[in-house]
């Protein structure tokens, strides 16, 4: 071992010794993981996007239809992810397909409100001048209202990634693979290091996606025309972008 | 020719709510008409029959002869201009995307519809280089309700609808915009259904003037005969005990100047044309033919002058003396005490 390496070891405790130890010897496996694990949330939301935006369109039309498909994305939200998993083994098998349809599952409650209400909060003046200048239902759909709901259907899916992200590792129980996989074997081998380590890289993931949309959001919301405290990333972005 | 007519129109909202009740006008074409009354009286709800955001529960509404019912109310609310109070820009759109607005939807050519924008912007005295792109929060609202303007006109509508255009601006605003739109009412030769609730800018803007109690129409007349002979307590309280001041706010010079200046006032009309005009008290300004007898007597009386000469393109054309002004008035007054 290196001397600089003892003499770090002699000035921290040794348990984040053992943890940076882990790191070191397992860079490659963890970087290909995390990849792994950002792969699966993408896909799910890759499909949970558009089938959440449509419901959330569709319910604008028939306010009883909203609460119920709302209340029904609420009540995916109190199911325990380990028993959906098992739920939906018998149908779809192991490995990633269940995990895809259940993190589907349980975005869809965010992305369907924020479509929701984003859409309520069009400003109705806006609408009707569309309306009046002879703007068909779809073209005011496309043209203004989703466009100016744009910011806040992005909170949603800011939100939903976050949830994911936390969810997908329960999904390596069945073998979907991804950061789970490290948890999973820490807690069977009582290996701490793992878990820490896998841990903290999925926050790292979580929070820098969340991010990342965060800006997405603010740049939406700065081209509706809105007024915000800017985030320095934000303010980065527009630098590069002008 | 009428463009609009409405023939026994009924408007019974769901929650039974009567809204407008047998209602027969017609919109001569070219014209600028204002549907005047008190909030709730359904002047808003006629307006809204001619572009169908309501259909009449009875009796018809016509399009340039057409029942309106017949039309395909997407093709027909391109052809009708409409700008309403609260303006309803489109805030993630740039002030060219906004106005560009009907066109597109009618599939234009792209370089017709740059061209039409910048057209447009030019009559709303917002020049394209420096607006085109702005966002409209970034605009005063004056400018973007001559943004939302500017919209209306983009696809050169048959009918331009106004619901409250400058209900929502400054009193100072207003009034600019007022006048601004007044000289591109005379450029655009686009028939107008203007809705308000102030007799003063119905006196104002309007050609013809359709004063409407709770659901019923109760006088369409032009603003100076309706100040003339208001013909019911409903109207005359309307209109107000400043009956005569409006009076001359809606009388052109025009109307009452001498185009032979008599001899009499050689001095003024040569020192308009000198530009040194100064009457006993101070500077006197010259008025236009269009503008109001109203303006022309405060300008006598702020001048201390007994006339003013009328200037049209640099040249004296005539002379609106404070006699003439009086007269006109009394006339019309006693005109309608005889009748």
């Amino acid at each position: 071992m290196l001397p600089t390496v003892a003499s770090n070891a002699a000035v921290t405790p040794a348990f984040i010794g053992s943890y940076l130890q882990y790191v070191r010897d397992n860079s490659g496996e963890l970087i290909s993981l995390t990849l792994q694990h950002f792969d699966i949330v993408a896909l799910a939301i890759a499909i949970a996007v558009p089938v959440g935006v449509t419901l959330g369109v569709l319910i604008t039309f028939n306010d009883r239809a909203a609460t119920v498909v709302i209340w029904l994305a609420g009540i995916m939200m109190t199911v325990p992810s380990i028993a959906l998993f098992g739920l939906l083994i018998p149908i779809l098998g192991i490995g990633n397909p269940p995990v895809i349809v259940a993190l589907v599952l349980y975005s869809q409650l965010p992305i369907i409100r924020n479509t929701y209400v984003g859409l309520q909060q069009v400003d109705p003046a806006a609408v009707e001048a569309g309306e009046g200048l002879g703007m068909s239902r779809i073209e005011r759909l496309r043209r203004v209202q989703l466009p100016i709901a744009l910011p806040v259907i992005m909170a949603g899916v800011r939100n939903a990634v976050v949830i994911l992200i936390g969810i997908a590792a329960i999904g390596a129980f069945i073998g979907a693979g991804g950061l789970g996989n490290p948890i999973f074997s820490g807690i069977s081998q009582a290996q701490t290091a793992r878990i820490v380590v896998a841990t903290i890289l999925l926050s790292g993931l979580a929070l820098s996606v969340d991010y990342m949309l965060g800006i997405v959001e603010q740049l939406l919301r700065l081209r509706n025309g809105e007024d915000i405290d800017q985030s320095v990333g934000t303010r980065a972005c527009r630098r590069v972008i002008s | 020719m009428s463009t609009i007519e409405f023939d026994n129109a009924t408007k019974v909202y769901d929650d039974g709510t009567v809204a407008i009740e047998n209602l027969s006008f017609e919109v001569e074409e070219g014209t600028t008409t204002v549907l005047v009354g008190p909030s709730g009286c359904g002047k808003t709800t006629t307006m809204k029959l001619v572009n169908r955001l309501e259909d009449p529960t009875e009796g018809t509404v016509y399009f340039e002869g057409e029942d309106i019912e017949t039309l395909d109310s997407i093709e027909l609310r391109r052809s009708i201009g409409y700008v309403i109070q609260e303006i309803g820009l489109f805030d993630h759109m740039s002030v060219a995307e906004n106005v560009a607005t009907v066109p597109e939807l009618k599939g234009w050519d792209a370089e017709d519809i740059d061209d039409r924008v910048d057209e447009l912007l030019e009559l709303m005295d917002l020049p394209p280089a420096e607006y085109r792109d702005q966002y409209p929060t970034e605009l005063s609202g004056g400018q973007r309700q001559r943004v939302g303007v500017a919209r209306a006109l983009a696809a050169d509508p048959d009918v331009l609808l106004m619901d409250e255009p400058f209900g929502a601006l400054d009193p100072i605003t207003r009034e600019n915009l007022q006048d601004e739109f007044l000289d591109i009412q005379e450029r655009i030769d686009t028939t107008i259904l203007f809705v308000t609730h102030s007799i003063d800018e119905a006196l104002k803007m309007g050609d013809k003037i359709a004063i409407f109690d709770v659901g019923e129409l109760v006088r369409y007349d032009t603003p100076a005969n309706i100040l003339e002979d208001p013909g019911s307590e409903f109207v005359a309280d309307f209109i107000g005990a400043d009956r005569t001041l409006k009076q001359l706010q809606v009388t052109q010079v025009r109307d009452v100047m001498h185009r032979d200046v008599p001899a009499t006032y050689d001095h003024l009309v040569e020192a308009v044309t000198n530009g040194s005009a100064t009457g006993t008290d101070g500077a006197l300004v010259p008025v236009e033919p269009s503008d109001s007898t109203q303006t022309a007597l405060s300008r006598i009386i702020q001048a201390g002058a007994e006339a003013i000469p009328v200037v049209q393109d640099g040249r004296v054309v005539g002379i609106a003396t404070e006699e003439a002004i009086r007269e006109d008035t009394s006339d019309r007054r006693q005109s309608h005490e005889v009748a």
